[in-house]
C-alpha cells in the first residue's frame, strides 16, 4: 500500500467499484478482474455496455477479463513499469498532461536538490546508495527549500530541477520502441492503447486503473503502483468521478486486515508500530517522529493516544505515557518471509494460523511445510482440516504438537467485512456453527482471558501490559461468544468520561479523554444503537446509506480535486464536490474529503496548527503539503521515482539500465531458497501464477466443496501451441514444471490464449498456472507455490510470485 | 404471461455462478471430478446432474484470441418432446409455462431422454429417474426468479416475460451491430415443430458452436412418415409372402 500511500496519502483504493460506470476508459492491469472479482466486474460490463466506456486489459494471458475487453495486449510478466512508464512518457511527450491540475494539485512544481542524481546519471541507481547498508540515504532526494523551510516552486514547470522536468527526463527512455523491446508489446499496438487511454485527460474526461496482485507481487511491486499513480496524477484522474486507482483486494476484508492490521509493522489506522531501539522509548519521541507540523497527520497524537486509551483504559494515564511502554516493539524482520525463515532455522516456538493456509499459499511452500516441523506447537483454526493442519503427515520426524480448532464461517457469526473500496458492511449470523466451531472473536477473547489470568498470578513486569489490557467484553451465556457490535463500538471510539460514542475522528483528542480502537473507522458506530455498517438504504450516485466507507463515509478519496482551485467543478460532466458560496461549505454527490468549512481561498497563517494548516486548494490532506506526490522524497526505500528493474529471475538483461534488478530487494538466498541466473539456459521460460473464478486462494474453501471442485478438478498449466510444439507436448499431457526451488506436475492446457512474445528480437515463452491445489480436499494437486522463492520487495517485503523462470518437461505416460 | 430465459452470451464472463447456484438451490449432486482439457469446461454438457452449463468457445477473431461464453439450459419448448413422450404423466407444463418433471411420479422409463431434440434431459444412473432444469418452479411459486438468473453478476441470464425478452434480444443484437459487432445472432427457433422455446439466446458466431441446433424438431412429427413406411413395408412383405405361395 505505500505505492498509493506515499503518492496520495492513504494506502487504500481511491475510488469505488460503482464509480467505474463514470469512467471514459478503464485500464485493468495486473488483475483478471472478471475472474477474481466477478461481482465487482459487473460495473465494468455496465460501463462498457451502457456508457460505451473503453475497457483495456493488459495481462500475460488472455483471460475471462480479456474476453470482455475492447483491447487486450499480452506483456511479459514483470515488465509493468516499462508499460506504464511508456504511458507516462506518452502523456508527457504528447501534450496530454492536465497542466492546470498538475500545477495546482501535485508537487510537479517543487525543485529537487541540486545534488540529486538519478538512474539517467547512475546506470539505473539513485544518488545516496550506501553499499554497506544495501540501501539509500534519501538526503539528496529532498526538495530545495527557501528561508522559511518551504520547498521552492516553479509554477511554470520549466525549471530544469522541477519535479516535472525530472519526470520528463526520467521517462524519456520509456519510449514505444522500448516498450516493444522489453514488454513484447508491438509498438503500434502500444500506441493505440496509449492514444486512447491518455485521451482521458482534462476537465471533461476521466479514466480508472484497476489492479490486483499481478502488480504487487513483484520485487518492484510498490514502484509499479507508483508508476500507475503518477500516470493518473498527470492525467488529472484522481479524486474525480470515473478516475482514480482501484486496488482490487484478493478476498473478503483484506482491506480491513490492513486497516486493523495483521501486518507486523502497523498499529490500527496506519499508525506505525514502534521499533526497538533509541528514539522510540517514550511516547513523546514516538509522537515527535510521526506527527507532521501540518496536514492531517498533525493529529497523529490524538489517534495514537486514543488507541492506547482503548486498549489500556483507566490504566493508561498521562503519567505512564498512556501505556506506550507496554506496546511490543519491532526487533527485526517479522514479515511473513522473515518469520518463516526464522521458523525454518528453529528460532520460533509456536505459531497461530488463522484464516491462512501457508502450506499451499506461502511462497516456497515446501520450505514453509518443512519449517512447521521445527515448531514446538502449532495452532490451526480453520473451516476444514487444511494442508497446514496436516503437514505432519509428510513430515514423520516432526515433533510439532498440532492443535486444530474448528472455525465458524461468515454466515455463522456476526461482524463486518471491509471490502476493496474501504466499505464496512455488517453481516448477521444466519445459522449456528456446527459442533465446536467458534468465531475468531471467541477464540481471541478466550485466549486473552486465559493469558490475563496467567498474568494476574505472575506479577513480573513483562506482564504489566497484559494486566492493564481492557478485556471486558460481555459474553453470550450460551455460546460464550463476545458481542461483535461491542467490539465495533470500541473500534469507533467513545468519550471516556461519559462512554458516549464519538461521532467521528474530529471528536478525538490527545489528552486521554477519548478512546478509539481505529481512528479511520470512527463514525461507523456514532451512537450506541446506530451501526452504520449495517445500514442498507442506499441513495444518491454513490450509495450513501449502504454501509460505511472509511474515512467519514467518503466514497471517492481526495474528491476536493474534482473541483478547480477556486472551488467550481472542472466540468459539469465530471462534477463531484464543489464549494457552495452561499452556504460557505463544500457539498456535492459525496462526503467532501476536505475540511468542510475551509473556503478555496483559505491560506493558512504561519502559526496555524492541525487542520488549520490545510490550504483551501490542496486536496491531498493527508500529506503535510496537501499535494499529490509525483516525486516521493520520503517513505520509499527504492527511489523517489519508479525505475524499471528486471524481476529477480528474468529471461533477459535489463535493457534500460546497467542495474539488472532492484538493488534494495532481498533474495533471502540460501540452500533451501535458491535462484536461477538471469537469463538461465536451464530455465528458459517465464512462469506466472493466477487465480481461477472457481477456486478460492489456497483452496480450503473450494476444493472441499463438490459444487466448486468439479468445475476445476485438476491442476493445469496454460501454454501456447508454439511452446507445446517446441516441447512436444499435446493438450492434456502430464508435464513437469521445474524451477530452482522445486518440481511439480500438472496437466498441459494448450491454448492460443497464451502467446509467445518477441523480447528484443528473441522469442520468450510464458507459462501461466493457477495456484489453488494441495493435498487435501475433494480434488488435489501439486502445490504451485513450491516453485516460488521467498524474497522481499524492500518497502512491504512481498515476495515475487508473478514473474519467475522455469523449464517444462513432458512426463512419459507410464511415469505420470 | 409466459415466462422465459434470455441468455445474452455477449455479457457472460464465464464465472459459472449459474451452475453453482443451480446445483445449490436444487440440491443437484456432483457428477464427477473430471478434468476435460477442453478450455475451462469441465462440466461437459447438460445432463441429469447439470441443469446449467457454461460453454467456453475459444477461437481466433480479427487475428487475435477470442473466448466466447454462453450458459446453456433446458429450452422449455412450447411443444416439448419429453412431455409428449412421458407415459406416466410425470412431466407436466406448469402455470409459468415451464416443463417440469415430477420426481415422485417418474418411473425412469427413459422415453423422454430420446425424445428431447436438444439432448437435455437424462436419467441419473444410480437413481434411474430423469432430471433436468425445473425452471426453479419452487422459486417461481414464491415469486422469485430462478437461482441462475438471480446470481448472474452481469445480467447475462435474464428472466421475465418472454415477449419482452424477445424484444430485448432483438434490440441488443441491433445495438451490437451498430457498434460493429455484426456476428451476434438471436437463437429463437419458432418455425419448427417445437413451436418455439422459452429459453432464447444471443450468441456470437454460429449457433452450432454452442450446440444449438438450427431446426430442432419433435420426434413425433416423424411418426406419420414412420407409420406410413411401416405400413408400406408390411404390405410389401404380405405381397412377397403371398407371391411365394402362389408361385
Amino acid at each position: 500500500m505505500p505505492g498509493l500511500g506515499t503518492t496520495f496519502g492513504r494506502g487504500g483504493a481511491t475510488t469505488a467499484q460503482q464509480d467505474l460506470v463514470n469512467a471514459d476508459a478503464i485500464l485493468i492491469i495486473g488483475s483478471s478482474m472478471a475472474e477474481a472479482h466477478p461481482v465487482g466486474f459487473r460495473w465494468v460490463v455496465k460501463a462498457r455496455e451502457e456508457r460505451g466506456t473503453l475497457v483495456i486489459h493488459v495481462d500475460p494471458r488472455f483471460s475471462r477479463t480479456s474476453a470482455l475487453a475492447d483491447l487486450w495486449v499480452p506483456l511479459r510478466a514483470g515488465s509493468d513499469i516499462v508499460f506504464l512508464g511508456g504511458l507516462v512518457h506518452h502523456v508527457l511527450s504528447s501534450g496530454r498532461v492536465f497542466r492546470e491540475y498538475v500545477a495546482a494539485y501535485t508537487n510537479a512544481t517543487f525543485l529537487v536538490r541540486e545534488d540529486y542524481r538519478g538512474p539517467e546519471d547512475l546506470e539505473g541507481m539513485f544518488s545516496g546508495w550506501q553499499q554497506d547498508a544495501r540501501g539509500y540515504d534519501t538526503a539528496t532526494w529532498q526538495f530545495e527549500v527557501d528561508e522559511s523551510g518551504r520547498p521552492k516552486r516553479d509554477q511554470t514547470l520549466t525549471h530544469p530541477r522541477s519535479v516535472y522536468q525530472h519526470l520528463v527526463r526520467h521517462f524519456a527512455r520509456y519510449t514505444p520502441e522500448m516498450v516493444e523491446r522489453v514488454c513484447g508489446v508491438p509498438r503500434d499496438r502500444f500506441l493505440e492503447i496509449a492514444d486512447r487511454y491518455t485521451a482521458c485527460s482534462g476537465p471533461e474526461k476521466t479514466a480508472t486503473i484497476c489492479y490486483g496482485v499481478g502488480l504487487t507481487q513483484h520485487s518492484v511491486g510498490v514502484q509499479i503502483i507508483r508508476t500507475a499513480a503518477i500516470l493518473q496524477l498527470l492525467l488529472g484522474n484522481v479524486g474525480r468521478p470515473g478516475g482514480g486507482i482501484l486496488a482490487l483486494r484478493g478476498h473478503a476484508s483484506i482491506q480491513g486486515s490492513t486497516d486493523i492490521p495483521t501486518l507486523y509493522d502497523l498499529l490500527p489506522g496506519y499508525l506505525p508500530m514502534p521499533a526497538f531501539g533509541p528514539g522510540t522509548e517514550t511516547l513523546g519521541r514516538y509522537l515527535a517522529r510521526h506527527r507532521t507540523p501540518s496536514g492531517w497527520w498533525s493529529h497523529f497524537d490524538r489517534y495514537a493516544i486514543s488507541l492506547l486509551k482503548a486498549w489500556y483504559g483507566d490504566a493508561a494515564t498521562r503519567e505512564n505515557d498512556f501505556g506506550f511502554g507496554w506496546l511490543p516493539r519491532i526487533s527485526g524482520d517479522h514479515s511473513h518471509q522473515g518469520y518463516w525463515l526464522d521458523m525454518a532455522d528453529g528460532r520460533m516456538d509456536g505459531l497461530f494460523v488463522m484464516g491462512q493456509n501457508p502450506a499451499v499459499g506461502g511462497p516456497n511452500a515446501a520450505l514453509e511445510r518443512r519449517a512447521l516441523a521445527n515448531l514446538r506447537w502449532l495452532v490451526v483454526r480453520d473451516l476444514v482440516e487444511t494442508e497446514t493442519a496436516v503437514f505432519w503427515k509428510d513430515a514423520p520426524d516432526s515433533a510439532t504438537e498440532v492443535f486444530f480448532f474448528p472455525a465458524a464461517g461468515h454466515a455463522e457469526k456476526a461482524g463486518t467485512f471491509t471490502n476493496t473500496q474501504r466499505l464496512l458492511q455488517w453481516h448477521e449470523k444466519a445459522v449456528d456453527p456446527p459442533g465446536d466451531a467458534k468465531s475468531e472473536a471467541w477464540f481471541v477473547v478466550e485466549l486473552g482471558r486465559r493469558l490475563k489470568t496467567i498474568a494476574a498470578a505472575d506479577r513480573s513486569p513483562v506482564n504489566d501490559g497484559l494486566r492493564a489490557l481492557t478485556w471486558d467484553y460481555a459474553l453470550d451465556p450460551v455460546s460464550g461468544e463476545a458481542d461483535a457490535s461491542a467490539i465495533l463500538k470500541e473500534i469507533n471510539g467513545w468519550h471516556v468520561a461519559t462512554r458516549e460514542q464519538v461521532v467521528g475522528f474530529r471528536d478525538l483528542v490527545a489528552d486521554g479523554s477519548t478512546a478509539c480502537g481505529c481512528w479511520i473507522y470512527a463514525g461507523v458506530h456514532p451512537t450506541a444503537d446506530r451501526n452504520r455498517a449495517n445500514e442498507r438504504q442506499a441513495s444518491g450516485r454513490y450509495g450513501h446509506g449502504w454501509g460505511f466507507a472509511w474515512p467519514a463515509d467518503r466514497r471517492i478519496l481526495y474528491n476536493r480535486a474534482s473541483a478547480r482551485p477556486d472551488g467550481r467543478p472542472w466540468s459539469e460532466r465530471k462534477a463531484l464536490v464543489w464549494w457552495d458560496e452561499t452556504r460557505q461549505l463544500w457539498t456535492g454527490h459525496d462526503m467532501p474529503d476536505f475540511p468542510v468549512g475551509t473556503p478555496p481561498s483559505y491560506v493558512p497563517p504561519v502559526d496555524a496548527t492541525g487542520a488549520a494548516t490545510i490550504a483551501g486548494d490542496t486536496p491531498f490532506i493527508m500529506h503535510a503539503d496537501g499535494l499529490g506526490w509525483l516525486w516521493v522524497p520520503n517513505g520509499l526505500k527504492d527511489g523517489p521515482l519508479p525505475a524499471h528493474y528486471e524481476p529477480l529471475e528474468s529471461p533477459v538483461v535489463n535493457l534500460l539500465y546497467a542495474q539488472q534488478d532492484n538493488p534494495v530487494a532481498d533474495r533471502r538466498s540460501r540452500p533451501d531458497n535458491q535462484w536461477s541466473r538471469s537469463p538461465d539456459p536451464d530455465f528458459p521460460y517465464v512462469l506466472t501464477t493466477y487465480r481461477l473464478t472457481e477456486h478460492h486462494t489456497a483452496g480450503a474453501m473450494s476444493r472441499t466443496l463438490s459444487r466448486l471442485a468439479e468445475l476445476q478438478p485438476a491442476l493445469f498449466c496454460e501454454l501456447s501451441p508454439a511452446l507445446a510444439a517446441t516441447e512436444g507436448v499435446a493438450n492434456g499431457d502430464v508435464v513437469s514444471l521445474v524451477t530452482a526451488r522445486g518440481r511439480i506436475q500438472a496437466r498441459a492446457l494448450v491454448t492460443a490464449r497464451m502467446t509467445p512474445l518477441v523480447i528484443d528480437g528473441h522469442v520468450v515463452h510464458q507459462i501461466a498456472m493457477p495456484w489453488h491445489f494441495g493435498s487435501t480436499g475433494l480434488v488435489t494437486g501439486d502445490v504451485v507455490n513450491d516453485l516460488i522463492a521467498i524474497s522481499e520487495e524492500p518497502n512491504v517485503k512481498i515476495m515475487e510470485s508473478k514473474a519467475l523462470l522455469c523449464r517444462l518437461e513432458r512426463v512419459p505416460a507410464q511415469a505420470s | 404471461m409466459p415466462d422465459g430465459f434470455f441468455t445474452d452470451a455477449t455479457l457472460c464472463i464465464g464465472c459459472k455462478a449459474c451452475e453453482v447456484a443451480c446445483k445449490e438451490w436444487n440440491q443437484v449432486p456432483a457428477d464427477g471430478f473430471v478434468w476435460t482439457g477442453r478450455s475451462y469446461d469441465n462440466t461437459g454438457g447438460l445432463g441429469h446432474s447439470t441443469y446449467r452449463h457454461v460453454q467456453f468457445v475459444e477461437r481466433i477473431r480479427e487475428g487475435g484470441p477470442a473466448w466466447d461464453f454462453s450458459s446453456d439450459v433446458c429450452k422449455h419448448c412450447e411443444r416439448a418432446g419429453c412431455l409428449e413422450a412421458c407415459p406416466t404423466g410425470s412431466i407436466v407444463r406448469t402455470e409459468f409455462g415451464g416443463v417440469f418433471v415430477q420426481p415422485d411420479i417418474c418411473n425412469g422409463c427413459g422415453y423422454c431422454v430420446v425424445s428431447c431434440p436438444f439432448g437435455v434431459i437424462d436419467r441419473r444412473p444410480d437413481d434411474g429417474r430423469a432430471f433436468k432444469c425445473t425452471f426453479c418452479y419452487d422459486r417461481q411459486k414464491a415469486g422469485l426468479k430462478p437461482a441462475c438468473a438471480t446470481v448472474c453478476p452481469t445480467e447475462s441470464i435474464q428472466y421475465g416475460d418472454l415477449d419482452e425478452l424477445r424484444a430485448r434480444a432483438d434490440a441488443r443484437r441491433d445495438a451490437l451491430a451498430a457498434r460493429g459487432v455484426t456476428d451476434a445472432v438471436v437463437y429463437d427457433p419458432r418455425d419448427t415443430s417445437i413451436g418455439g422455446t422459452r429459453a432464447i439466446f444471443l450468441v456470437r458466431g454460429s449457433c452450432d458452436d454452442y450446440g444449438l441446433p438450427a431446426a430442432p424438431e419433435l420426434p413425433s412429427v416423424r411418426l406419420r412418415a414412420g407409420w406410413r413406411s411401416a405400413a408400406g413395408t408390411s404390405l410389401l412383405m404380405a405381397i412377397i409372402l403371398a407371391a411365394a405361395f402362389l408361385v
